[in-house]
């Protein structure tokens, strides 16, 4: 297997964020705690093949998201993003 | 600025299958009915899952193939010859069976009318399956938006939707360009190798329109696209790209 | 339970015995798993140290490392994502020859590697004939997508501890949980006891 198929877009984490936040978050903006740049999370990069999956920043490759499910739980580390800006969802 | 969607609690629902309609030899369409589907937008999503008897399980993420105007789900399937999912969608599933997904998702992968023109989209395989959902869109909804299609296939009898995609390039505004990377029409003049800038710098709007781009398909082929939109001017913000990896599989 | 997909099954292999640990799928398969982007450190960049409570660190370059003994092994691996992948055959150092000699007072051990990942093992549980710095795979370079050019094995726990792209061993007084061990995973992780994630 190209092991460059292993990363994909942000847009690909979608469901499993989808099972933790009630807002679609591919469109919101997330800042790099590492390098500072600002992205779409849709647009940055994701790993969904290792035990967890990860996000991480296209321009540093530093990672802003780390998410675990099993056991009945889940763990979620953000310490990797220093802010999201989050649109309001269009109303219903 | 972009909204996002409020998604209430993403739940697995069942959907039955209609019917599996054969598109190539290697892909088929499962065209499916989900009680209570709340809508979706062109570009995103659904995630399904298989359970076994034993309790395994198995999911990969598929995009939708059918306009949000459509009664029924449609989701085109490739099947992988190691794949572990796709193998049974097409092939083992059938008329009468039921499937569990979740969705849809991914709002950030989405062309609505208004979002941006002129639109290019670029399709590598069966990453032609979103961006023809959002041809689609286009169609059903009358918009005008000027829309290139070019779609990088191995031979003519690998293109996805090929009936289709020729009506659709008849209409207004609307161009498909086809590059077969193995084998070609016969007479056939156009485009015969894998997507390089150089095509891209003959079918790619010029980027003083201010272009929006969606590309999708093997990585590779959408790494090179990217890279060589952004490097012929396009805002990097206006190109989207969605790989295929994986999860597809 | 879910719905039960009719006829699904998967792609897993029959049999096995008692060699595959609870809730473990067989393959004949070796997934590629991966965290993030796969590091490519040019070999004459490349060395391998041991580093942390030890009176002299100790590091080699590549030629070096590739000139010490090796052993060649067989054993089964198991994955925490639940596939198991039985009479895998490597080729490497063992941990034990590497730290030969050394005077420390740690019980500990982090695996330190390009790209930034990290796993921690008790100190006895490499040390003592059952983890080895492995370079070769089924008789061939290790790949870069499996970990190359050598990764870490210690196949008596989830492989999620055998790290890939090793550069060294850091050890350690205090114990001190890795990537995966910070984020649910199991801090001893044995598949035999299903230790999966933290509480287990």
């Amino acid at each position: 297997m190209d092991d460059a198929s292993l990363r994909l877009d942000g847009n690909a984490a979608a469901g499993l964020l989808g099972e933790l936040f009630a807002v679609d978050l591919t469109t919101a903006r997330c800042c790099c705690a590492g390098c500072g740049a600002a992205e779409p999370l849709g647009a940055e990069a994701v790993y969904v093949s290792a035990p967890g999956t990860v996000m991480r920043c296209v321009h540093c490759d530093h990672a802003l998201a780390v998410v675990v499910h099993g056991g009945g739980r889940y763990w979620l580390g953000v310490s990797g993003m220093a802010w999201l800006e989050i649109p309001e969802p269009a109303s219903a | 600025m972009e909204r996002t969607a409020l998604l209430g609690r993403l739940t697995w629902r069942l959907a039955g299958v209609a019917e599996v309609v054969p598109e190539t030899a290697r892909t088929a369409t499962l065209v499916l009915d989900v009680a209570g589907w709340p809508g979706h937008r062109a570009g995103q999503h659904v995630d399904v899952r298989l359970t076994a008897e034993d309790g395994y399980q198995a999911q990969r993420s598929y995009s939708i193939a059918s306009a949000p105007g459509e009664s029924q789900l449609r989701l085109t399937v490739e099947r992988l010859d190691d794949g572990e999912v796709s193998p049974y969608l097409v092939g083992e599933l059938r008329a009468g069976d039921a499937i569990e997904l979740r969705g849809p998702v991914g709002g950030y992968f989405v062309w609505e009318p208004g979002a941006g023109e002129p639109l290019l989209l670029v399709a590598g395989g069966s990453g032609i399956v979103p961006l023809a959902a959002m041809l689609r869109r286009r169609i059903e909804t009358g918009d005008a938006t000027a829309v290139r299609l070019l779609y990088s296939s191995r031979t003519p009898a690998d293109v996805i939707y090929a009936a289709e995609l020729e009506r659709a390039a008849s209409l207004e505004g609307i161009e498909v360009i086809h590059t077969y990377t193995r084998s070609q029409p016969q007479g056939w003049t156009g485009y015969a190798r894998r997507i390089d800038d150089a095509m891209l710098a003959e079918v790619a709007w010029p980027a003083a329109h201010g272009p929006l781009a969606y590309l999708c398909g093997p990585t590779s082929l959408v790494e090179t696209a990217a890279s060589g939109l952004v490097a012929a001017g396009y805002d990097p913000a206006a190109v989207r790209t969605e790989r295929f990896g994986p999860t597809g599989g | 339970m879910s719905y039960v997909s009719r006829g699904f099954r998967g792609r897993r292999k029959d049999g096995a015995g008692g060699r595959v640990p609870p809730g473990q799928y067989l393959t004949d398969d070796f997934p590629v798993l991966s965290a993030g982007p796969t590091p490519h450190t040019p070999l004459d960049e490349w060395s391998f140290s041991i580093t942390g409570e030890v009176d002299e660190p100790r590091t080699w370059s590549w030629d070096e490392f590739r000139a010490l003994p090796t052993e060649t092994v067989t054993r089964d691996i198991h994955c925490v994502t639940k596939w198991s992948k039985l009479d895998t055959v490597w080729e490497g150092v063992p941990v034990s020859a590497l730290l030969e000699g050394l005077d420390t007072a740690a019980e500990f051990v982090v695996a330190f590697c390009d790209g930034g990942y990290t796993t921690n093992l008790p100190l006895e549980d490499v040390a003592d004939g059952n983890a080895w710095v492995v370079h070769t795979y089924a008789g061939e370079p290790l790949e870069p997508e499996h970990g190359g050019p050598v990764r870490l094995l210690v196949p008596h726990l989830y492989f999620w501890k055998s790290a890939k792209w090793l550069r060294g061993l850091a050890l350690r007084q205090e114990d001190e949980p890795g990537f995966w061990e910070n984020y649910g995973y199991h801090n001893h992780g044995d598949p035999w006891k299903e230790q999966r994630y933290w509480g287990d």
